[in-house]
């Protein structure tokens, strides 16, 4: 049972976004990095899964060179093996992506049986990176699951559909998008850090290819930018607070 | 010519379906719909929105969802008609299917749009980023222009001049191939609880709750209230909630009359998933927290003190 895993190096942003002047990118002078939650949960994923069905993990990111940190993350918390898919740093478009990825699979010896991604990256919102490697590789693919089992060579995935859930059987390998929620990620251990500081990192540089969708630039999303009215402080507030209800129509006065 | 992909679930129009099919009539003419099915009463509604004939795709494996097989179905309508565009919900079906149908025709897919103006022989969209955070202003180019449309963007509004669209059923090629992947059964949720999404009220708690176990006060104060009880991130990263709880970026998108934010900063990942309430009522020990600035009203104060005073208050 080998797994891969492709995350993405995203900007962890505050209570508020800047942008660089040429309105290209988020400002990230002053911010940290991090991968998102689904992907998190991707991670964890597949070492649930290596961990119950023995095999290989592997994660993946295409991005800079810094974006090593969070492929070391990842071994910390217990992956195998790390291939970075550098890049100068600019965006690159979905497309382009999910061409270098499955391109570095097809070079990948040993094959993976499952290949994760997270349902959306946090940045890009493309929601198709996961299905375009599918395609590309042609293989089997289900994205935005919630649960998922493998038993004799196929997956058993869940997706929330109106309120209950949607069960997708596919044969393996397959490529399986999942969203946060799948499981609760652990946390890396001190003794992880210290191998992963050390574990070798395959580095390979794709090329990039064209898109039919060009940035122009980047705005802000207008906000609910209101004037709060303080109803008072502590318990106090209470009665007040009470009131705004009754007004409201939430409770019978 | 345009061409809206709709969802349905036996025959009942999806509303980012219809919201799709409001926006695609801004793009070009005439507006034509394809379909998985062909339940009774579907074609009217589509009608009253703007198609002028549909594409059903009918197919005796087709019952229950496949993504190849659907996209397959989709892809042969696009290569027949050779549309300017098509145009999905962006639901995770319409995501799918749409990143489907991109990936076999070598094109672009434009996730998330909000706006999109015709302007010569391309697009220019404006779509959400960052779970809608940011927007992008992009061009999106190409023979048959894929996107699909954030939902709740844009109301969904029928015609003036409905007419009856003109039928056509078509039956793709389909092989094993295109079922690999397959929806063999469904498991139905649990009946009787409020869903986040549909409730009237919510009250959310965040860090500043404490513990699991200091969730008790809300499920009280949500019980009066008939609402339902959230969480941010780190409540349910914590294990204090299941993350069907989780209200943001990763989690679920509200829209009550009220949203009662108890203990929670206010981060754009969590705003993001509240955006749509009504009113916010944050109650926070921090008056510089950020969601007092997006809140209509404020308590300032501990939640422990506050919420068993709201409680007692509305028990009286
Ligand atoms: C890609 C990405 C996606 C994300 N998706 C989501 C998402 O879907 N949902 C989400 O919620 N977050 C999401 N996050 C995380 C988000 O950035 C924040 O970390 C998170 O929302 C913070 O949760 P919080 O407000 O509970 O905690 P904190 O930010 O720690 O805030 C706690 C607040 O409680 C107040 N407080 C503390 N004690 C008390 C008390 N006794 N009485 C009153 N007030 C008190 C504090 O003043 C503070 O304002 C995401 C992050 C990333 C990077
Ligand atoms: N640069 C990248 N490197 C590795 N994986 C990526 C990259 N971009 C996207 N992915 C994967 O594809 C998923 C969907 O991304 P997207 O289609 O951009 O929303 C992400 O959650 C990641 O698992």
């Amino acid at each position: 049972m080998n797994v891969l895993v492709c995350i993405k190096r995203v900007p962890e942003t505050g209570a508020r976004i800047t942008l660089t002047p040429d309105e290209q990118e988020i400002d990230t002078s002053y911010l940290p990095f991090t991968i998102s939650p689904h992907e998190e949960c991707a991670v964890e994923e597949a070492l649930r899964l290596a961990g119950s069905h023995g095999g290989t993990t592997t994660v993946l990111t295409l991005g800079a060179a810094a974006a090593v940190e969070q492929l070391q993350n990842a071994m910390a918390m217990g992956i195998g093996s790390a291939v970075l898919l550098e890049t100068d740093g600019r965006e690159w478009s979905a497309e382009a992506t999910a061409g270098a990825i499955a391109d570095a699979v097809r070079g990948q010896p040993e094959g993976f049986d499952l290949l994760l991604f997270g349902n959306e990256a946090a940045d890009t919102g493309d929601y198709q990176v996961a299905v375009r490697v599918a395609v590309s590789l042609g293989l089997p693919c289900v994205t935005g699951v919630k649960r998922l089992e493998l038993e004799e060579g196929r997956a058993v995935a869940r997706r929330e559909a109106g309120g209950g859930f949607e069960v997708f059987e596919l044969p393996l390998p397959a490529v399986v998008s999942v969203k946060e929620g799948i499981n609760l990620p652990r946390y890396p251990s001190l003794q992880g850090r210290l191998r992963a500081k050390k574990a070798p990192i395959q580095r390979l540089t794709p090329d990039p290819r064209a898109s039919g969708l060009e940035k122009v630039r980047l705005l802000r999303a207008p906000e609910r930018g209101r004037r709060a009215e303080i109803l008072g402080s502590g318990a106090d507030a209470a009665p007040r607070v009470a009131g705004v209800l009754r007004e409201l129509g939430l409770v019978a006065s | 010519m345009i061409l809206a992909l709709v969802e349905h679930a036996d025959g009942a129009v999806d509303t980012t379906s219809l919201e799709a099919l409001t926006l695609a009539r801004g793009l070009g003419d005439p507006l034509e719909a394809v379909v998985v099915g062909a339940p009774g009463g579907l074609a009217e509604t589509l009608g009253a929105f703007g198609v002028t004939r549909l594409h059903r795709i009918v197919h005796e494996r087709l019952e229950e969802y496949a993504p190849e097989a659907w996209a397959q179905g989709v892809l042969e309508v696009v290569e027949s008609r050779a549309p300017g565009a098509l145009l999905a919900g962006g639901t995770d079906r319409g995501h799918e299917l749409l990143a489907h149908v991109g990936s076999r025709l070598g094109a672009a897919v434009a996730a998330s749009c909000v706006a999109v103006e015709p302007d010569g022989d391309v697009f220019r969209v404006t779509r959400q980023r960052w779970g809608g955070s940011l927007l992008e202003e992009a061009v999106l180019a190409g023979q048959t222009k894929l996107l699909t449309l954030a939902p709740h963007v844009v109301a969904a509004e029928p015609v003036a001049d409905a007419t009856f669209p003109e039928l056509l059923d078509v039956t793709p090629s389909l092989g094993d191939e295109h079922f690999r992947a397959r929806v063999t059964r469904r498991e139905e949720g649990a009946a009787g609880v409020v869903r986040l999404d549909q409730a009237r009220v919510v009250v959310g708690g965040g860090r500043g709750v404490g513990s699991a176990e200091g969730f008790a006060v809300l499920e009280e104060l949500a019980e009066l209230l008939g609402g339902a009880v959230a969480g941010s991130r780190v409540v349910t990263n914590l294990g204090w909630r299941p993350h069907t709880d989780q209200v943001g970026q990763t989690g679920a998108r509200i829209a009550p009359d009220l949203y009662i934010a108890c203990g929670v900063s206010g981060a754009i990942q969590h705003m993001v998933g509240c955006k749509s309430a009504k009113r916010i009522l944050a109650i926070n020990k921090d008056e510089h927290a950020p969601i007092v600035a997006h809140a209509d009203y404020a308590v300032i104060g501990d939640i422990h003190e506050v919420l068993p005073a709201l409680v007692a208050e509305l028990r009286r």
